[in-house]
């Protein structure tokens, strides 16, 4: 039998985990302020991330997704879009958000179970966060294809993660994708867990970046903890997706440090020295080692930017903290252009027992 | 003035549209060069283009999920399941997404899109082709359901449907798409929706329906005429959210109501027109309120169809037991 198609999957590190330079550098990694607007974002991202885990463990958040040790993959995405771009996170990718202008203090809304966190008073064409898995993938291909109709230059990304690569609507979406040569960017951020299933139970194909191949597309695997890394494939990806050459699949490979939310306990399901191992891979420090190597960063600068991230989270909570309820027909007001004769009455239920329910 | 079917009405009202907004496109699978399987779409890509009328491949959650994309980024998607058999895929996104996103975004965003099946049983179609399972999707906040039963309806429902800012799922009853010709006007005029449609007037009972299920009730209501009962026969036409208040000025007249509806009756929106009925006008009812409608059973192959479907004798059947003492 003779081969009629054959596949391979590259593999992007830029920085090692000491962070010593093993591949040439992108463009955007020769201007050190660059660097620096993702590095700080990156300790922005986790010092909120700490601290939204505390406010749900003093009552003062509900569950929460932790985004520990996707700081890289996050932002690295989220740096490589421009702002006219539209993302399509799945419930973590806060590190991306924060880049497109989402505020702190909305993601805090939104886990303390309040919708107006998901009225982004920035990015207004960017979907909320996406709870059912990989559902998402679809909604990116659907605005890639808007704005390839309309002619604009403009991109869609999706991110998922490993389990999200189970799910049909994955599939649909890179078929979709492939064959309309839409403008849009899967991302995986395989991160090895689905809340208590390991990839090995996930998929049987050595990476995730080939499930791009059954579609046709190209498909990339990139070290998750390398900022630098991802973002160059990702604005090499919306390159080639603007100019009209069609869609990609990046994968990122992370891991997971926290659990999968507050609400899990990854414990009882993983192993210790599995995540004492992954630690020595995160994605800061590396980041952090080769700032300070080219001189661009010294120990006082890490110290007064944490400081100032600690300030600015501080700030995000207390506007949190302060944001007055909402009425009870704000249930009502947005469920259509104009609240339908037939649920008058119910709103007007809804003022009448205010309050009523519950504990109170 | 043309004379056209309940199926061309749906094609003129998207050539309108189409010729109208340029936001509006259309896509599902066949619909392109094939022009549907109903002709529903026919001569659209012709006469606007690849691009504004989409062959997709053949996914179902795919079709709902890249219009809920589309719509939330502008466009006026209007996409077709090709038998509501197959629509059960779309109802993740519908539920999850469609139906949520205005208010999950207080507003920010909202998917004006139409999602456009046809539906029911009597043409001899195979196994998963024939279900009328309009209740599941009513039963979805966010999320509207229209059912045209006529061409001048199917146009302007249609017109409203795309028109609106919100998700609408649009049921057509493919049994008579053909059955009957109309007047409609060409015109771009949109019929209402949220009402009810009254195609019969009368004093005796009340009996409503919609989809094809109006051509066998207005027959019954014929038959009954000779015998003496004045039924009035209103069409619900959305059936979600639904027009209670003109339900209720029938019945207040009428003191009897009756429901038809293809669809098995456990959970129908049959269930839902009877509470209503029942919880605001029962002083109004000098009988108990009769459901007439598909049995709790699994749509049968066609030899038996018609046997599932309400006949207008049963609908006879149904109205005389509210005039039992």
């Amino acid at each position: 039998m003779k081969t009629i198609a054959e596949f391979r999957i590259p593999y992007r590190q830029v920085l090692d985990p000491d962070g010593s330079v093993v591949a040439d550098l992108p463009a955007f990694a020769s201007d050190p302020e660059e660097l620096l607007r993702v590095y700080r974002l990156m300790v922005l991202t986790r010092t909120f991330d700490t601290k939204a885990i505390n406010l749900q463990r003093t009552g003062k958040l509900g569950t929460y997704a932790s985004s520990l040790g996707h700081e890289a993959a996050h932002v690295g995405v989220g740096a490589a879009m421009r702002p006219e771009d539209c993302f399509a996170p799945m419930y973590r990718e806060y590190g991306a958000q924060f880049w497109r202008g989402v505020k702190m203090e909305e993601v805090l809304l939104y886990w303390g179970g309040d919708e107006r966190g998901n009225r982004f008073e920035g990015p207004q064409h960017d979907f909320p966060w996406c709870v059912p898995i990989a559902t998402q993938c679809l909604h990116a291909a659907g605005a890639a294809m808007a704005y390839k109709l309309r002619g604009e230059p403009r991109c869609a990304v999706s991110v998922i993660g490993d389990g999200g690569t189970s799910q049909g609507d994955f599939y649909e979406a890179l078929n979709l994708a492939a064959v309309r040569d839409l403008p849009v960017v899967f991302v995986v951020v395989n991160n090895k867990w689905a809340i208590s299933v390991p990839l090995w139970m996930q998929t049987a194909t050595q990476t995730l970046a080939q499930k791009a191949v059954a579609a046709g597309m190209p498909g990339i695997q990139v070290d998750g903890n390398d900022v630098i890394a991802v973002r160059q494939t990702m604005e090499e990806a919306l390159d080639r997706a603007r100019k009209g050459d069609g869609p990609t699949l990046v994968e990122a490979v992370t891991y997971r440090l926290s659990d999968h939310t507050t609400a899990d306990d990854a414990s009882r399901y993983r192993e210790k020295d599995e995540v004492e191992d992954a630690w020595k891979l995160e994605p800061l420090v590396r980041i952090r080692r080769y700032l300070e190597q080219t001189g661009a960063w010294s120990e006082a600068d890490e110290t007064a930017l944490k400081a100032d991230c600690t300030r600015q989270v501080d700030a995000a909570v207390a506007a949190y903290l302060d944001t007055a309820p909402q009425p009870v027909e704000s249930m009502f007001d947005s469920m259509f252009a104009t609240l339908p004769e037939s649920m008058v009455e119910q709103r007007e239920t809804a003022r009448r027992f205010v309050n009523s329910g519950g504990h109170h | 003035m043309a004379q056209i079917t309940l199926i061309e009405g749906v094609t003129m009202a998207l050539a309108w549209e189409m010729e109208h907004d340029d936001r509006v496109v259309v896509l599902g699978e066949d619909v392109g060069v094939n022009g549907g399987v109903f002709r529903a779409t026919a001569g659209l890509q012709q006469r606007f283009g690849p691009k504004r009328v989409m062959d997709t491949p053949l996914a179902e959650s795919m079709i709902a999920g890249m219009s809920i994309g589309m719509a939330s980024q502008g466009m006026r998607p209007v996409c077709e399941i090709q038998f509501m058999g197959f629509i059960y895929p779309t109802v993740d996104q519908m539920v999850n997404h469609a139906g949520r996103l205005r208010n999950r975004t207080r507003g920010r965003m909202h998917v004006p899109m139409v999602l456009r099946a046809p539906f029911g049983g009597g043409i001899h179609a195979p196994e998963h082709h024939s279900e009328s399972t309009e209740a599941m999707f009513a039963h979805m906040p966010g999320v509207r359901v229209v059912i045209p039963s006529s061409p001048r309806r199917a146009y302007g429902l249609l017109l409203a449907a795309i028109r609106d800012p919100d998700p609408v799922v649009f049921l057509e009853p493919k049994r008579i798409y053909r059955l009957q010709k109309q007047e409609v006007i060409d015109n771009g005029e949109a019929l209402p929706l949220d009402t009810c449609y009254i195609l019969r007037e009368g004093e005796d009972v009340t009996i409503v329906t919609w989809g094809a299920m109006t051509f066998e009730t207005l027959k019954a209501a014929a038959e009954l005429e000779k015998e003496g009962i004045a039924a009035e026969v209103i069409d619900l036409a959305t059936i979600s959210p639904m027009d209670l208040d003109t339900i209720l000025e029938s019945v207040e007249k009428t003191g009897r109501l009756v429901i038809v509806h293809e669809a098995a009756r456990n959970c129908g929106v049959g269930a839902e027109v009877a509470a209503g009925v029942a919880e605001k006008g029962i002083w109004d009812l000098k009988a108990p309120i009769v459901r007439v409608t598909g049995y709790d059973t699994v749509m049968p192959l066609f030899k038996l169809e018609y046997e599932y479907l309400p006949s207008v004798a049963r609908i006879i059947d149904g109205v005389k037991k509210t005039f039992e003492d």
